[in-house]
């Protein structure tokens, strides 16, 4: 069976810390997208006719980037789990060496 | 006073050891760490010394270690740490440290070598067998149905006749076999044609297993060879060119039952050799065992004891009281100590005379020692690096654990990037304990190992100053609503769509009723970040703020210089020196201080078209003129002002002056060879020509009596020299307090240049992350991230956080420190057995 170990212990060390800070600032990012925050404007990718008709529009634009950031860090934590794995393997696998 | 506010008061003592328990004394005073020996010694060349015949022992000892440790390496094995640190062995057992040594070290010798003889003797019975072997194939008789099928690894040279042929021939042939390095088969070859053509027949095959060369020890696929010649003659010359080769040759038997007798004979042998050469190896390991076990101890003992001779080789040895003496620095505080290991130290050698310690009175300058623990040691570290503190000075350390991480996060206040770096700093905090992180070897991983305290403290700082700033990652956190309102403003101006279609920028007045309500809570207000003009009203702000905490720095500098003076017993600086230089600076830039604090209190958004310049106030101040556009502060403002400036100016020459006329005028009532006058920078000790011991003190005597003598000329020359160090002095106090004030400037550059590019990251970086407005969008928000990530580490953080830290640096060294801090003096380092470095 192929060895499910592919990261050194660095890499999967590093993997984690990604991780771990892209989930939760992510998830924070998403939040204060969702509640349309007016600092973050810069950051909805509108349009000229997004200003019409009321702050409706915008307020849709800026809660699909939220759920964009959501699934991000949703990524983020299967790759977290995924680093977690890999250290775990790596530790076993040191710990056997010996 | 605390230990960390000054350095410790050090003297220096004498020891009297006697001969017999000296070694032992100085081995518990070692232990303890707690004094810096003197070279009484210092003429006599190191062969000359004490001890000498001992110190070489040591050495001896140590090569055998080194030799026992090369051979663990070559095992392939690791010596540990020592466990327990051992102390340092008395004469009788250094003597059997010294014999087992030896011992261990001969027999690892023998058996070694041993050894090697035994796998010497195996290979060459192994290559006799393949050569036999491989022999086999040329020389037996031919199958009886078809000829042979040719041995596929055969030289392209056949054999000329068929040796069965040979048989029926008159002459007798012999056979030569041996092994020879592939890389010379050719050569061999075309020689062996060129010399013995036609008569002899040379086959060459490839060994089937590679073997060791005994000379580079790398394995090579020998070539056997098989040359069978008729002729004496032809013998001899191949024998020749065998020798040239460095062929190994091997007796080759004629006939063919020899030969299978020869090949099971040597199967025995390399069976009973084989197991000769396992028991050899086993009983290697054994050997090996044994100095694994020992040598951590006896290398950290003959280590300690070699130290003990050195230092016991430094001190003077009194004839008439056959007892050694040393001189120490000791701190006042641990003479007690001292006094106690001296007499553990006599009780252990069995003496029945005691060890003694008697301070000495000298006129040097003692070193500094200021006991520091593991967090205040990374901030006195900073501080030594400029210099280390003259004996006895206000040492800066303790305020710069404070000044120093906000300094720093004055330049780097950014939330999000604070948060990083304290939480960087915590892991290695609290996990400083674990081994895997203290051997590290990486220099520059141990250095952010070293500063892990620093780095903690300057991430606290930068979270706060972050929130002060508003700036998250570069975006601001709307903790309290904005006091800013852009409702009111659109009603009040009743802007149109036509009007905000041709107006790309709009404007918040603040005149306005309800546009503005007030200051926010903490911080800056968030709107900031979305305002065009966010950077004229920051640079407005950050600027007069680093000015006002420059002043204030330098400031304190100058205050702390009262401790300096007060405790050197040098009051008279205090009116004629720290007086005109506060003056100086508070009337100059205490009222600039004062003057944007003013402004910033007093005029508000409705008085900001004709509000003053504080910068043309200021200039207009220096030059005593006065600009008819720029409006007063205050009523009064120019007669202040003069006063200010007259009072600063007056200040300059008292500085330059006071203290060489102050002292000249100290020195004409004195008369000649009393109290000679105090030196300037430094503190002094107890008056000499106390205490002279039989066994002289270096120092003591001589000095004493030439200044007496010479009292009246140094002074006259030395007046000179103090006239002159005033000058600089003031010059330079003066100039600096005008430039140094700018230099604090680089607390806005820095922080708007960490700002902008930490905008500038997120606005190129991560907003391609949230172009994509589909559920695709956040796939690609994963790699974006992961760059953005990436590259706030690399620039914000490593990048930025060195620029911000190396300038909160120089803040420190120059700005501050050089209104009170000397920094010329040297460190205690007391005698200590080092921990164990395992190369």
């Amino acid at each position: 069976m192929v060895s499910l170990l592919c990261c050194g212990p660095k890499m999967a060390a590093c993997g984690l810390v990604l991780s771990a800070w892209g989930v939760v600032m992510l998830v924070l990012l998403g939040i204060f997208f969702n509640v349309h925050s007016a600092v973050l404007i810069e950051d909805v990718p509108f349009t000229e006719e997004d200003f019409k008709g009321g702050p409706e529009r915008i307020y849709r634009l800026y809660e699909q980037v939220s759920y964009n950031c959501f699934i991000a860090a949703g990524l983020y934590a299967l790759l977290g789990g995924f680093s977690l794995c890999q250290t775990r393997l790596n530790k076993r696998k040191e710990y056997m060496v010996r | 006073m605390g230990s960390l506010f000054r350095s410790e008061e050090v003297c220096l003592a004498q020891l009297f050891l006697q001969s017999a328990s000296a070694y032992s004394c100085i081995s518990e005073l070692g232990e303890r760490g707690l004094l810096e020996f003197r070279d009484l010694n210092p003429k006599v060349s190191p062969f000359q010394r004490r001890f000498v015949g001992e110190v070489r022992r040591c050495e001896e000892m140590e090569k055998i270690f080194t030799f026992l440790q090369q051979e663990l390496r070559a095992a392939g094995r690791v010596p540990g740490p020592c466990p327990e640190s051992p102390r340092a062995p008395a004469a009788r057992e250094a003597l059997r440290v010294q014999e087992q040594s030896e011992q261990l070290a001969q027999e690892l010798r023998e058996v070694s070598r041993n050894r090697a003889s035994l796998c010497g003797r195996l290979r060459d019975l192994r290559q006799y067998l393949h050569v036999l072997r491989e022999g086999q194939r040329f020389t037996s008789l031919p199958a009886p149905l078809g000829s042979p099928p040719r041995p596929p690894a055969l030289s392209e040279r056949e054999p000329i006749l068929d040796p069965s042929v040979h048989q029926h021939l008159e002459r007798k042939i012999s056979f030569v076999a041996g092994v020879i390095h592939p890389w010379r088969v050719t050569a061999f070859e075309r020689l062996l044609w060129r010399a013995c053509r036609g008569y002899l027949v040379a086959s060459f095959v490839e060994m089937p297993e590679p073997m060791e060369d005994p000379a580079t020890g790398e394995s090579i696929t020998w070539v056997i060879f098989l040359i069978s010649y008729w002729g004496e003659q032809i013998g001899q010359k191949i024998r020749k060119i065998l020798d040239c080769f460095h062929c190994q040759v091997y007796a080759y038997p004629e006939n063919e039952a020899s030969r299978t007798e020869a090949i099971t004979r040597l199967h025995g042998q390399i069976q009973e050799l084989s197991v000769t050469l396992e028991e050899t190896e086993k009983y290697l390991a054994e050997v090996l065992d044994k100095v694994a076990q020992v040598l951590p101890t006896w290398r950290v003992q003959v280590q300690k004891m070699k130290a003990i001779y050195l230092v016991l080789n430094q001190c003077s040895f009194d004839v008439t009281k056959k007892c050694l003496i040393a001189e120490v620095w000791c701190p006042v505080q641990d003479l007690t100590q001292v006094q106690d290991a001296l007499r553990q130290g006599s009780y252990q050698s069995g003496s029945s005379v005691e060890c003694f310690v008697q301070r000495v009175p000298t006129s040097e300058s003692p070193p500094t020692l200021i006991r520091t623990n593991k967090f205040t040691a990374g901030f006195q570290s900073i501080v030594d690096a400029y210099g280390v503190a003259s004996y006895q000075e206000v040492n800066p350390a303790p305020y710069a654990i404070i000044t120093f991480p906000f300094i720093f996060a004055i330049m780097f206040g950014d939330v999000g990037h604070g948060l990083l770096m304290f939480l960087f700093a915590l892991w290695m905090v609290l996990y400083e304990d674990s081994p895997r992180l203290r051997q590290g070897t990486n220099e520059i991983w141990l250095t952010f190992f070293e500063g892990r305290y620093l780095i903690l403290l300057m991430g606290a700082f930068s979270i706060y100053t972050g929130f002060i700033y508003n700036e998250c990652f570069s975006k601001a956190t709307v903790i309290f609503p904005s006091a800013w309102s852009v409702a009111t403003m659109a009603n009040h101006s009743s802007w149109s769509a036509a009007y905000l279609a041709t107006h790309p920028s709009l404007t918040l007045d603040p005149n306005v009723t309800g546009v503005f309500r007030g200051p926010y809570p903490f911080g800056i207000d968030p709107i900031w970040s979305l305002a065009t003009n966010h950077l004229n009203f920051l640079n407005s702000f950050k600027m007069k703020m680093s000015v006002v905490l420059g002043i204030v720095h330098m400031g304190f500098g100058v205050v702390l210089g009262v401790f300096n003076h007060v405790h050197f017993q040098q009051r008279h600086r205090l009116v004629l020196e720290f007086l005109p230089e506060m003056i100086f600076l508070l009337a100059l830039f205490g009222y600039l201080v004062f003057l944007i604090f003013y402004k910033w209190i007093k005029f508000s958004a409705a008085d900001s078209m004709v509000a003053p310049s504080i910068l043309i106030h200021f200039i207009d101040m220096f030059l005593f003129t006065s600009n008819a556009e720029n409006l007063p502060l205050y009523p009064g403002q120019v007669p202040v002002q003069v006063v200010l400036v007259v009072l600063a100016l007056a200040s300059v020459p008292i500085l330059l002056l006071g203290t060489p006329l102050y002292q000249w005028c100290r020195q004409g009532d004195l008369t000649v060879g009393a109290v000679p006058v105090q030196p300037l920078a430094t503190g002094e000790q107890e008056p000499l020509l106390e205490g002279q011991e039989a066994g002289n003190s270096v120092n003591a005597t001589t000095e004493d009596v030439e200044s007496g003598g010479h009292s009246r000329d140094a002074k006259h020359l030395d007046f000179a020299e103090i006239f002159m160090h005033q000058a600089i002095h003031t010059i330079e106090y003066c100039l600096g307090c005008v430039s140094n004030t700018a230099s604090y400037l680089r607390l806005w550059a820095l922080s708007l240049a960490h700002a902008q590019l930490s905008e500038v990251l997120w606005t190129m970086v991560m907003r391609n992350g949230f172009v994509g407005l589909s559920y695709v969008g956040g796939v690609v928000l994963v790699p974006v991230f992961a760059a953005f990530a990436v590259l706030t580490v690399a620039i914000l953080l490593v990048m930025e956080g060195l620029s911000a830290f190396l300038h909160a640096l120089r803040l420190h060294w120059v700005e501050f420190q050089n209104k009170f801090y000397v920094g010329a003096g040297y460190k205690l380092c007391p005698f200590a057995f080092a921990p164990d470095t395992w190369e």
